[in-house]
């Protein structure tokens, strides 16, 4: 069987990718929510807040790691099997991976450290500081990374020479309007995962505490907290922490909401404008029209126009997506082909570099099914999570949740709604630029663009991106299982399971004889 | 644009040194862990004695990696892609080496705590081996051909120089792991940990040296650099059996600086080269970025790298005090707080 080098590798970095972009939302998110928690708490000294941060800092942390180290994956990878790539666009790419390590990952890494060992050891507000540190460095990487992304998608600042991009302006890479728009969807992508993470696990404990009869609710339905002495860390602050946390999630989760809307409102108008084909096949325009299109079906199999049937539209809608009015028809796949034809040439070059490609004829269309669904799951599952939000907050409006297993059960599921949708809205944008992996810029017609085709390392070959792909696949398939089994079992120990203390009160730390206390925190 | 060149070559050197010296002592430790101490709470004294840090101390290396692609594109192309195989297994070496300093003390089975404790040294065996390797390499020569690709297929890197890298990277970190923890620790693990450094410093050294000294067949004023290595090595050796661990271990250090300053001098300009045909060989010249993504990227290092040392040597003087077995807390176990 022959295989394609190209296509194994693509399939090792987009699972490598996907998978780190599990962690990584999480880590934005919620590491926004433990400093904004730890904030409170300063300012406050509300014992509430202090049992909130060292809880979700601990799940925090549990997940952070494995951000870290597969995110190391992600900066070796371009060079090892893209080696093409990193060489065409090395001059104007290798920046802002570079800046991340300079201006994020140092700050990140550095204060992350402080922040775990520095409880009680450092001053109050330093380590506030020190974990706003962190947090802000996790920031700025996601800008920094995007930046490099969107230049992918959308070329800026750059002109070719000798064949190859180098960078003229670095402030037009910097502040691509791509970029821009792309990095606050994010963000508010990643909020979102952390409201939704909130949510759930409060829920849960909320749930638990009333079924083992802790909390119970009175005649007018509002709760009556109790406490379990003998179930450690069960106190009557104990619930004030889930309700809280409860409610601060919800209602992150629906601003986040808001957020994603704006932004993402932006960025597709933006991506009509870049990578018409790629909205076109979004929304499976194959003719110019107004509709949006709510349920199309094709034959899964063939990715042509002619097997396409809209089930059910919208007239307007897409117009208003991408115009911002109701009647100028957006551009189709059938019309768009030939104007790809026309400026991009309809083979890829007879040229060397493309190994067994060379020559043949290039489809500008992406994958017609991924990109449909991936979009639509995008929208939907973000949807759902804010919806979940709404009905979280409203049905613990009188200060506990519904003793009903099944709702309990069903608001835990509900965290990886927002994680579908940001790993859905990932792999629409990064499939839907095929066969491009740097995206030509429609508004100068400067010949800098690149064929998936040509970017993967020449000397490398499939066995070797097997190997690459299967170990890590099962490595971090283990990897998630572990992770998944650390949170389960410290989201059951609640807040106790990040605060000894409370769990074993009065448990007076040993004192050596030179003095020296024993470390509040060890690994 | 070759003194830009030149400048971002010397800062790549600097920050692999950086990193080897940082993050050398983790892995070091990393190595160390089934070994040094047979008790739970002696490993947990070398687990924490890198706590706070490592991680601080890996980004050095990402920092190498992203500052090679954005300064010389090719050579970061070229020399990655044909370590495809090693970097894979370093990669997946770091993935454990983290992944077992978080987690090992979240379960509480036997089980859990040995397979971590295994995971960590392992993972930090094969880090240190590749890093080690890929830098003999870089210098040294891959079989590279006209368009910068290695030739020979997917073990085409294996050579004298990659095992004198390698395993020179595995015992130049042991043994900086051993000085740290004499430097960082207290009590019966100090006094081991000085013991062994003092036994292993001079055999673990013999491949790095020898590599060092391969520097003076490109530049023979080299020999200087590379006999005050030397003689720094032995000052450090004498050091560490006197029980002077702060000047043992910046003597290692500088023993590093000079052996690696060497050799990148020694190969300089060339930053990869071909071991078929000098032609192929990319130098700072050729595997660059163009002038001005070069001096954008300068203006930003100069400036914040002060900056980061700056923050750096804050969080070391938080953790600066000797680790105990006595100051190590009892493990938590994690309770159930729900009855179902």
């Amino acid at each position: 069987m022959e295989l394609d080098p190209v296509l194994i590798g693509r399939w090792q970095f987009g699972i490598t990718t996907v998978y780190h972009f599990w962690m990584v939302p999480l880590t934005l998110g919620l590491g926004m929510l433990v400093a904004i928690l730890q904030t409170i708490y300063h300012r406050t000294g509300n014992e509430v807040y202090l049992r909130s941060t060292k809880f979700f800092g601990k799940l925090f942390l549990i997940n952070f790691i494995m951000g870290v180290a597969t995110g190391l994956v992600q900066e070796f990878q371009f060079g090892m099997a893209w080696s093409e790539y990193s060489r065409f666009v090395g001059d104007v790419f290798g920046a802002p991976l570079a800046l991340e390590a300079l201006l994020a990952f140092f700050l990140e890494s550095t204060f992350i450290g402080l922040w775990v060992f520095g409880w009680g050891r450092l001053h109050r507000a330093v380590h506030l500081g020190a974990l706003w540190c962190a947090v802000i460095g996790s920031w700025i990487s996601a800008y920094f990374i995007i930046v490099a992304n969107s230049w992918m998608q959308h070329p800026v600042g750059v002109e070719l020479v000798d064949g190859r991009p180098v960078m003229t302006d670095v402030w037009a890479v910097l502040g691509n309007n791509t970029a821009i728009a792309a990095y606050t969807h994010t963000l508010f992508g990643a909020l979102a995962v952390g409201g939704s993470f909130l949510l759930g696990i409060s829920w849960y404990h909320l749930y638990h505490r009333r079924k083992d009869g802790i909390d119970t609710v009175g005649a007018d339905g509002k709760v009556i907290v109790g406490s379990t002495p003998e179930l450690p860390g069960r106190d009557a602050t104990d619930h004030t922490v889930w309700i809280k946390s409860l409610r601060i999630g919800a209602i992150v989760g629906i601003i986040a909401f808001a957020g994603v809307s704006i932004t993402g409102d932006v960025q597709a108008k933006l991506m009509f404008e870049q990578q018409p084909m790629k909205m076109a096949s979004a929304e499976a325009a194959c003719h110019d029209g107004t509709e949006f299109s709510v349920l199309t079906i094709a034959d899964p199999a063939s990715n042509d126009c002619d097997g396409v049937q809209n089930i059910f539209e919208i007239p307007g809608l897409l117009s208003f997506l991408a115009n911002g009015d109701f009647d100028t028809p957006v551009h189709g796949v059938t019309t768009l082909l030939p104007e790809y034809q026309e400026h991009y040439g309809t083979h890829i070059p007879d040229d060397p570099r493309y190994g067994e490609h060379a020559g043949e004829p290039i489809d500008y269309q992406p994958i017609m099914i991924v990109t449909y669904w991936g979009f639509r799951m995008m929208i939907g599952f973000g949807a759902l999570a804010a919806g979940v939000c709404a009905i979280g907050l409203w049905l613990s409006r009188k200060g506990t949740v519904p003793q009903s297993k099944w709702l309990s059960r069903g608001f835990v599921l509900a965290i990886t709604a927002p994680f579908i949708a940001n790993s859905a809205g990932w792999i629409f944008t990064e499939m839907g630029r095929q066969p491009f992996v740097v995206a030509p810029n429609p508004a100068q017609l400067d010949g800098v663009f690149m064929y998936t085709q040509a970017a993967l390392s020449p000397e490398v070959t499939p066995a070797m991106l097997l190997f690459s792909l299967i170990s890590l696949t099962l490595v971090y398939g283990v990897l998630m299982v572990v992770e998944l089994r650390l949170l389960t079992t410290y989201v059951k120990g609640g807040v106790a399971s990040a605060m000894p203390d409370l769990a074993a009160p009065k448990s007076k730390p040993t004192i050596t004889d030179d003095g020296d206390d024993v470390l509040s925190f060890a690994y | 644009m070759e003194i830009l060149a030149t400048i971002w070559f010397v800062l790549i050197v600097v920050l692999w040194i950086g990193y080897m010296f940082l993050d050398g002592f983790d892995l070091g430790v990393g190595m160390m862990m089934p070994f040094l101490s047979r008790s739970e709470r002696g490993r947990r004294v070398l687990l924490n004695s890198i706590g706070p840090v490592w991680d601080g101390n890996e980004v050095w290396l990402i920092t190498a990696a992203g500052a090679m692609f954005a300064a010389f594109p090719h050579w970061y192309a070229s020399l990655f892609s044909a370590l495809y195989i090693p970097l894979t297994l370093c990669l997946l070496g770091l993935i454990f080496r983290a992944v077992s300093i978080e987690y090992r003390g979240k379960g509480h089975t036997q089980a859990w705590k040995s397979f971590w404790t295994w995971a960590m040294a392992v993972g930090s065996a094969v880090t240190a081996f590749c890093i080690g390797a890929m830098l003999a390499m870089t210098t040294t020569g891959l079989p590279l051909n006209g368009h910068g690709d290695i030739v020979g297929g997917p073990f085409a890197w294996v050579s004298w120089p990659a095992l004198l890298g390698g395993l020179g990277g595995i015992g130049f970190t042991l043994v900086h792991g051993l000085v740290f923890l004499g430097l960082k620790t207290q009590g019966e693990i100090r006094a081991r940990a000085q013991r062994w450094a003092a036994r292993a410093m001079l055999p673990a050294a013999i491949p790095f040296v020898i590599w060092f000294a391969l520097s003076v067949t490109h530049r023979t004023w080299l020999i200087v650099p590379v006999l005050i290595g030397l003689i720094t090595l032995i000052t450090a050796f004498f050091a560490v059996r006197a029980g002077a661990e702060k000047r043992a271990f910046v003597l290692h250090g500088i023993y590093l600086l000079t052996g690696l300053g060497s050799v990148f001098a020694g190969a300089y300009p060339n930053v990869l080269p071909s071991t078929l045909d000098a032609a192929n060989s990319l130098t700072v010249a050729t595997a660059s970025s163009s002038d001005y993504t070069l001096t954008v990227m300068l203006i930003v290092t100069v400036v914040i790298l002060p900056v980061i040392i700056g923050y750096q040597i804050f969080s070391y003087r938080m953790f600066l005090g000797r680790i105990a077995e006595t100051h190590i807390p009892e493990a938590h176990k994690v309770p159930v707080a729900i009855r179902s």
